[in-house]
């Protein structure tokens, strides 16, 4: 049977520095009917270049210099742009990375549903309209009959992504392009749109290109997997046999960079006493163990010993007894002694974002010397990498040249998480980072550091009196109470009942929008018998 | 630019300040080209009254008092300028060491110091220098250990602040080495205080110099310095002659012009509006 799709000898150029460097170096690509293909690479890789050159489209900058895409029987690199608008969104169809980002604000999600068809003339908006409920109940979104009444920001990001799924759907075409459409999904939605994805493209029995950077991912959708890697393809097989028998180095690696994402401890506090002053002992027993791309919070009241902890993981006190494993070796106590590679991967942010960074250095100079130091950065290198820490932050490049006291708690943050960030840490402790921040502020820095989190798998020592931080960032909690730890597990085991006695009284004492909270709360307290404040427990 | 920014908020008092210091500087280098003299040439009769020939009159040897009083300000300001500034050096380095390093560092530095600071300067320096000899590299030597003494005692009170700073303690958590902490973290945010002092001791060392000078232990004859010409011209106050007030005059107005703009910079350092 001949290919939906045939791409051959596809170079593909951008422009970077006034001058054309190639992207894509001579790809073969063949894709058969109902058949599901995963470009899988890491970033860079040009699998997103490749996936859309398969409707003969290019990003601004880059350009298909040379090859052929036959796609059904007809040639379209070189084809009139006549030709190429009636197969694109009819015949093949793309689905973005940021479903936030693809759909227009403004409009409804059916009258958007219904744009490619009608434009297209395959159907009027009422019969698109009742075609779009049936593929909203087939995505198993909830009140499909509805749902389509809705603006975009009115329903969640997983929505939204299925949503999307199903305007791809709208013309029955014969591909999609799945350009990371979960990427940007916390894991339980990931699957939700991941199922619909794979259930909607059976049913109809479309073809598929699937790109992403999750070997994970793809292995659940696809029938075949190629793997990418500066332009140049590595590997290429069906899947079971690729994740199986994998035949290329960096196809094995891209495996067991997976495989080590799932239950790898990152950091363990093994068995540690600390104190200042060599009699009372600040720390007692501590045990603690941080997985890669997880989240541990750090809970007590002030004077719990949360940041001697810290204190004691980055080296600056020494601990009498125990030790601090970092990825199976062990630290040495003191911070002196520490190789820079060992600095480098544990970063803090600071509380007082004020008193973090030097009032007396640029931006530019507290961003780039951990660049220069950890890894010898020329000028020219360091101010890109900057600026692109600088976006990370949803700072604009206009902070480059500024001096911290001309900006605001929250940016001052952001400019901490930054210099953090340019370290490329695999932990960083975060030491009350939102709490000498107003609340609408301090939920920006922790969205930003979520976001950080799925995008850069970094693990976060979250420490905090705060619970309501607790609950919106962790998925382990560790309660403290001077200096021992009383409870820890994962966060909702801690935050159902039973509670130990002191994480009771901690949760109990977060404040409610209720003036008679407060006397509500004590005498209940009383009743049972509890201790009614902290210093009683 | 920051700097002329400042400099264009500055109040009345520090412009007059810092007009008297730049007379004072350009006396120093174009001394040759504005004196009629040279700086040990007699020319007429001894401790003669200001006349059209000698604008100041004469000094106990017959030389011209404008022109050893110009060159004078070449002597004296260089030497004292050169001295603050090793001072500075040393007792910054010094006490930002025993800030940042603390402990042992910190206990062995300051007690040295301690001991130094417990002899009166005039006479440490009297007993030094009479060892040594009176050379002029000798003099610089001396006067600048004795004076960074108090110089790290300041810089070593700021840098303490500072150095519990979290950026410190994130730059040392980087692995920085003592010389970034110094230069790069400590320095910029000790640098109002410093200056404010550095403004300050300029003047102590060139009062310093000139009672050494007097004392006849300081720059040494025939070479022009302001308190060595007081002392030479010191007799003729007796017989009712002037000439001993131009020279002291001079330390007077440079040492006013000065502190006038330390108290601006000290104003600046403190942080108060008005």
């Amino acid at each position: 049977m001949e290919p939906l799709l045939k791409m051959r000898q596809i170079y593909i150029e951008g422009m970077s520095d006034e001058e054309w460097s190639p992207i894509i170096k001579g790809i073969d690509l063949t894709l058969a009917r109902g058949e599901v293909l995963g470009l899988i690479g890491e970033s860079g890789a040009g699998k997103s270049t490749l996936g859309i050159a398969s409707m003969a489209f290019t990003r601004q900058g880059c350009r298909i210099s040379s090859g052929s895409i036959v796609f059904d029987g007809k040639e379209l690199f070189g084809a009139p742009k006549e030709v190429l608008r009636k197969i694109r969104g009819n015949r093949i169809a793309y689905v973005a990375q940021s479903a936030a980002a693809s759909f227009n604000p403004a409009h409804r999600l059916i009258k958007q549903y219904a744009e490619a068809p009608v434009q297209h003339g395959i159907m009027s908006f009422e019969e698109a309209a009742t075609e779009a409920k049936e593929i909203y109940k087939r995505l198993l979104l909830p009140d499909p009959d509805h749902i389509g009444y809705r603006y975009p920001h009115q329903v969640s990001g997983g929505q939204l992504q299925r949503a999307m799924v199903a305007m791809a759907m709208a013309c029955r075409p014969d591909l999609i392009i799945f350009d990371e459409p979960t990427t940007a999904l916390d894991v339980t939605t990931q699957i939700e749109v991941l199922a619909a994805i794979k259930r909607i493209v059976r049913l109809f029995n479309t073809a598929a290109i699937y790109i992403t950077h999750d070997l994970a991912v793809v292995a659940q959708i696809a029938d075949r997997i190629m793997v990418l890697r500066y332009g140049d393809l590595v590997e290429e097989n069906n899947t079971r046999e690729l994740i199986a028998n994998p035949k290329e180095d960096y196809t094995r690696r891209l495996l067991s960079v997976r495989t080590l994402k799932e239950d790898n401890v990152i950091l363990e506090v093994d068995n540690v006493t600390a104190s200042y002053t060599g009699k009372t002992n600040v720390l007692e027993d501590i045990d603690l163990k941080i997985k890669r791309g997880r989240t541990v919070a750090l809970v007590g009241e002030s004077g719990s010993g949360k940041s001697t902890l810290a204190r004691v993981i980055t080296g600056l006190l020494p601990p009498s007894k125990g030790s601090v494993i970092y990825n199976g070796n062990e630290l040495t106590r003191e911070l002196k002694t520490r190789s820079k590679e060992q600095l480098r991967v544990m970063q803090m942010i600071y509380q007082m974002p004020d008193t973090a960074l030097n009032p007396k250095q640029r931006v530019s100079k507290i961003i780039g010397r951990p660049l220069q130091f950890y890894f010898g950065m020329n000028e020219k290198k360091r101010e890109q990498r900057v600026l692109e820490l600088l976006e990370k932050t949803e700072l604009s490049e206009k902070y480059y040249d500024r001096y911290p006291p001309e900006l605001s708690g929250g940016e001052k943050q952001r400019i901490c998480i930054a210099r953090a960030l340019a370290a490329e840490p695999d932990l960083i402790i975060c030491d009350e980072v939102t709490s000498a921040l107003d609340q609408l502020v301090a939920e920006g820095i922790l969205k930003l550091l979520q976001d950080l989190q799925n995008e850069l798998r970094v693990s976060y020592l979250f420490i905090t009196h705060d619970l309501a931080t607790v609950k919106a960032i962790s998925d382990e909690i560790v309660v403290m109470l001077q200096g021992r730890i009383v409870e820890q597990g994962v966060k909702k085991e801690i935050l159902t009942p039973p509670h130990h006695d002191y994480t009771d009284l901690l949760l109990s004492s977060v404040p409610e929008m209720d003036p008679d909270w407060l006397d509500r709360l004590l005498k209940e307290r009383k009743e049972k018998g509890k201790p009614s404040t902290i210093m009683d427990a | 630019m920051n700097f002329l920014r400042l400099l264009r908020q500055s109040p009345l008092s520090a412009r007059i300040g810092m007009a008297m210091v730049l007379i004072n500087i350009i006396a120093a280098i174009f001394a040759p080209i504005i004196c009629p003299y040279g700086e040990t040439e007699v020319v007429a009769d001894v401790w003669l009254t200001p006349n059209a020939d000698n604008l100041l009159g004469t000094d106990h040897l017959g030389r011209d008092l404008f022109t050893r009083l110009v060159y004078g300000a070449r002597n004296t300001i260089t030497i004292a300028f050169i001295t603050t500034m090793l001072s500075f050096i040393v007792g910054t380095i010094m006490g930002f060491f025993a800030a940042t390093l603390g402990g042992w560092t910190d206990l062995s530095i300051s007690r040295v110091v301690d001991i130094l600071m417990a002899f009166p300067t005039l006479i440490f320096a009297l007993m030094v220098l009479s060892v040594v000899g009176t050379g002029t590299a000798a003099l610089i030597v001396v006067i600048a250990l004795l004076d960074s003494t108090r110089v790290f005692r300041l810089s070593r009170a700021v840098a303490m602040d500072i150095a519990v700073m979290e950026f410190v303690e994130a730059a040392r958590l980087r692995g920085e080495r003592i010389w970034w902490l110094m230069r790069h973290e400590i320095l910029p945010n000790a640098m109002p205080p410093l200056v404010a002092e550095f403004g300050l001791r300029f003047c102590f060392v060139f009062l310093f110099i000139a009672s050494l000078s007097f004392l006849g232990l300081g720059i040494q004859p025939p070479t022009a310095d302001w308190g060595g010409m007081v002392r030479e011209n010191a007799g003729a106050i007796t017989f009712g002659i002037m000439t001993p007030l131009f020279p002291a005059g001079a330390i007077a107005f440079l040492t006013v012009g000065v502190n006038l703009i330390v108290d601006w910079f000290l104003h600046i350092a403190s942080g108060l509006k008005d």
